[in-house]
């Protein structure tokens, strides 16, 4: 890339100037290269997690199918008589909720937009330490290797749920998938946490330290604001499950017993005396329910970005927003009990949690308002990135209110561990923030790759992900209130659930189709990586900063200076302005027909520096 | 040495308050604590369920934090010493810091042996179990630190640490003091839930 010449220039020992293939795209330091792999390996990922829900999907929905055909893939999981081994079905609900959460939603999408797009929009040449960066990734790279490689051990990959409460995980002869499975689990996310909190470290460091001239806290982007505050959830969250991980390697390798006591096992008592279960429940929950914050808030900065470009018009409610953010933050580390309101905890205890729980919905709801207060009366450009924002918010509300159900420490009696819950924050969290990483996708595509994506193929993908998505997670939720527990093998072996038999074929077929949809968007992506139409500028006509780089931008982003900021990034459709759009290099000196009295103030002392590219190495 | 520190002058960003490197050591020094909080608080949690021991608490730990604090101290004496470009003094500063780590690993040890004595094992009723993994755990990141003070020594002989290059014996400072008081914080923490 020329560009790469150009920047080698400026600053000699930083960059190699003829840069070998491995150094520019295996073991690179760009922020860029770094973003698309995690979201290449993140779509590989959300391709096999999507596969193994559908295997279980088939065995809930047609219980009575010979599953003959899987056995060249699946082997001895599947059984002498076609059936799918129940203790595989453990094993491949707990492989899917683990990927999809972890490897998916969190490395993919934060590991994708917070790389990609933290330098580009807050106007440096990159993160604050490349290596670190790099190291991020590959602990994330081996991390995966080790997953992977546990999906074809003999005793089968970790079956105790995406959560691994002992003691089913940590006794070894308690299930097949807690022998070797589980321990690879557990090294897997050793090295996942390590490379969560070096990228994490890394992104606040970098928002902090590296901004542009002019881009103070309050022209940030929703988007930088929104990784900003994910990363430090991460930082405080991820070490604890670092903790309850390291007590249950403890447990389970070397017999101590944190996490166990008194427990029969096949007629005969273990040695373990005096440890709790409910002690990992706690530490677990500490990083889980933060944990799900991780998931949704680059998804919802995500959308505001979108949503405020193509409706035209400011985010509704810009302060509101940082402000529902910082407090969704804080609470969601003083909730956690409410995943555990049935394990026999004090009910006044119980009572304050469900308080604390419910306050959350206040933030959130001030969220959706914001959302749909900016599409109001905005002249909106549906772009496939935006139709996918909507979705989002459409799942968040839907999925959310459920959460004011499950909040209530008396109704969760009746719907705990129900099916109901899995609707709830498949809605909530799984499907509203694959919303968000698919619109980053569209939306950011144009400068990832140079390229832009297929509209038609995007518009048919949403519409059938969107419906897909209702058709599969609604009727989950009557499952749940008649009482059916998740994580069972058979819906037909009660007699009371019979009567469900063909909403859960229905369920399956919607699942396998809406599946089959997301083949529509991978043709899409790596087509138009290779043959999409060339991407002008500014795609979007959008303000914020990484439009204003090369199409392609190489290594360092900007040829030149790094632009000034002067203004925040929402300045859509304002009144006087000739454009609907003002990006935030434009200086207010530039723009007095659309200024306020208050930027006319402002105006005065601005230092523009001239257009003319300046001579560097002064 | 460090991309970003030129990145900032030639371009024209702003320098904010702090310089990246010695942030992220703060930021890494955070994700510690989180670790021993949450343990810490399980500690509480499981105390406060019953089915307990009581432990004698090892003598030991009396001398090791001595060394502790003894360390901190020769290791500042070290950093004021490469304020004012005394080389001996520096070399100095961080071997004696190395000698008082490695006396407290040997301490550390020898409580573990007092522990034994009483019968108490790593594997057993975890409040036993968890004295284990707090010294453990702490000593671990110690010997990151001793590699930390490694790093120093060898850049003290090759005049690479001077006032002029302060960051990476300031970040090493920082990290040790950290230690020192995650230790003090562990020891008081046990002796006030005995
Ligand atoms: C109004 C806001 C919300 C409330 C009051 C709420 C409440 C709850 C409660 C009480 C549970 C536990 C149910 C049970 O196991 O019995 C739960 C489960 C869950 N929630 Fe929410 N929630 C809310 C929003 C969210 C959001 C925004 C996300 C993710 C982005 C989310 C993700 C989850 C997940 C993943 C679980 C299930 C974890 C598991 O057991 O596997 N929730 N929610
Ligand atoms: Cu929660």
């Amino acid at each position: 890339m020329s560009e790469n010449g150009d920047m080698g220039h400026h600053d000699e020992h930083d960059h190699d100037h003829e840069q070998s293939f491995i150094s520019k795209y295996i073991f690179s330091t760009d922020h860029k290269i770094i973003a698309k792999q995690f979201l290449i390996t993140g779509i590989f990922w959300a391709i096999i997690g999507g596969a193994l829900s559908v295997i279980f999907r088939l065995q809930l929905g047609f219980p009575d199918m010979d599953l003959e055909w899987l056995r060249p893939l699946l082997g001895k999981w599947i059984t002498t008589s076609g059936k799918l081994d129940s203790e595989f079905y453990l094993a491949l609900v707990t492989m899917h909720g683990t990927i999809m959460v972890f490897f998916v939603l969190t490395a993919g999408l934060s590991g994708t937009f917070s790389n990609f797009l933290i330098p580009l929009q807050i106007g440096a040449r990159d993160m604050a330490s490349g290596f670190m960066n790099m190291l991020s990734y590959w602990f994330f790279f081996l991390s995966s290797v080790i997953m992977f490689i546990s999906l074809f051990l003999e005793t089968g990959p970790a079956a105790g749920g995406w959560t691994v409460y002992p003691p089913l995980s940590a006794l070894p002869q308690a299930i097949q998938g807690s022998a070797a499975g589980m321990t690879l689990w557990l090294v897997a996310m050793v090295f996942f946490i390590a490379s969560t909190l070096l990228g994490g470290i890394n992104y606040i460091t970098t928002v902090i330290n590296l901004r542009t001239e002019g881009m103070s806290f309050s022209r940030l982007p929703l988007t930088i604001w929104a990784f900003f505050i994910t990363a430090v959830i991460g930082l405080l969250s991820f070490p604890v499950l670092f903790a309850a991980a390291l007590l249950l390697v403890f447990d389970r390798s070397f017999g101590t017993s944190f996490y166990l006591s008194q427990i029969y096992i096949g007629g005969e008592a273990l040695p373990n005396m005096g440890g709790s279960p409910i002690l990992y429940q706690h530490l677990f929950w500490f990083l889980g329910h933060p944990e799900v914050y991780i998931v949704i808030l680059p998804a919802l900065g995500i959308t505001s970005e979108i949503i405020a470009t193509n409706s035209r018009k400011p985010i509704f409610g810009y302060r509101a927003m940082i402000g529902s953010m910082l407090a969704i933050a804080f609470l969601s580390f003083i909730v956690w009990a409410h995943h555990m309101f049935v394990t026999g905890m004090n009910p006044f205890l119980g009572s304050i949690f469900m308080f604390l729980t419910l306050i959350i919905a206040v933030p959130s709801a001030v969220k959706a308002f914001n959302y749909i207060t900016t599409l109001w009366k905005g002249n909106i450009v549906f772009t496939p990135g935006m139709l996918f924002s909507i979705g989002l918010v459409s799942f968040f509300i839907s999925g959310g209110l459920t959460g004011l159900f499950l909040g209530n420490s008396a109704v969760d009696i009746n719907l705990h561990d129900t099916y109901f819950v899995v609707a709830h924050f498949h809605l909530v969290m799984g499907s509203a923030s694959f919303f968000g990483l698919l619109a980053g996708v569209y939306h950011w595509f144009p400068k990832m790759f140079g390229r832009m994506m297929d509209e038609k193929l995007g518009y048919i993908h949403f519409w059938s992900t969107f419906v897909g998505v209702y058709l599969v997670f609604f009727p989950l939720h009557y499952i749940g209130i008649a009482g059916f527990p998740r994580r069972y093998y058979s819906f037909t072996s009660f007699d009371a659930f019979s009567t469900f038999a063909d909403l859960n074929s229905f369920v399956s077929i919607a699942a396998i189709l809406t599946f089959g949809a997301q083949f529509i968007f991978l043709f899409n992506f790596f087509y138009s990586i290779y043959r999409g139409r060339r991407a002008p500028a500014n795609p979007w006509k959008s303000n914020t900063l990484e439009w204003t780089t090369p199409v392609n931008p190489g290594h360092g982003n900007w040829p030149g200076e790094i632009p000034k900021v002067y203004r925040w990034p929402y300045d859509y459709s304002k009144p006087g302005a000739e454009d609907d759009f003002i990006p935030q290099t434009v200086p207010y000196s530039a723009t007095p027909e659309s200024n306020t009295d208050y930027e006319n103030e402002l105006a005065k002392p601005e230092e523009v520096t001239p257009k003319v590219k300046a001579e560097d190495e002064a | 040495m460090s991309n970003t520190a030129s990145i900032l002058d030639k371009n024209g960003v702003m320098v904010r308050s702090m310089h990246p490197k010695k942030f992220a050591m703060w930021l890494f020094i955070i994700s510690v604590v989180m670790v021993f909080i949450s343990l810490t608080s399980a500690y509480i949690v499981k105390k406060a369920e019953g089915d307990w021991l009581l432990i004698d608490f090892p003598k030991m730990f009396n001398v090791t934090s001595i060394l502790i604090v003894m360390s901190s101290a020769s290791l500042h004496f070290a950093y004021i010493s490469a304020k004012q470009n005394n080389l001996f003094r520096i070399r100095l500063g961080v071997v004696v810091t190395g000698v008082l780590a490695l006396a407290f690993i040997v301490g550390q040890y020898l409580s573990w042996r007092e522990l034994v004595a009483q019968d108490v094992f790593f594997v057993g009723n975890p409040a036993g179990s968890f004295i284990y993994i707090f010294t453990g755990l702490h000593v671990a990141h110690l010997v990151g630190g001793v590699v930390f003070l490694g790093i120093v020594l060898v850049n003290a002989f090759r005049y690479k640490v001077h006032s002029k290059s302060m960051a990476q014996i300031e970040m090493c400072a920082t990290y040790w003091h950290f230690l020192g008081g995650l230790w003090l914080y562990l020891y008081l923490f046990l002796i006030l839930n005995n």
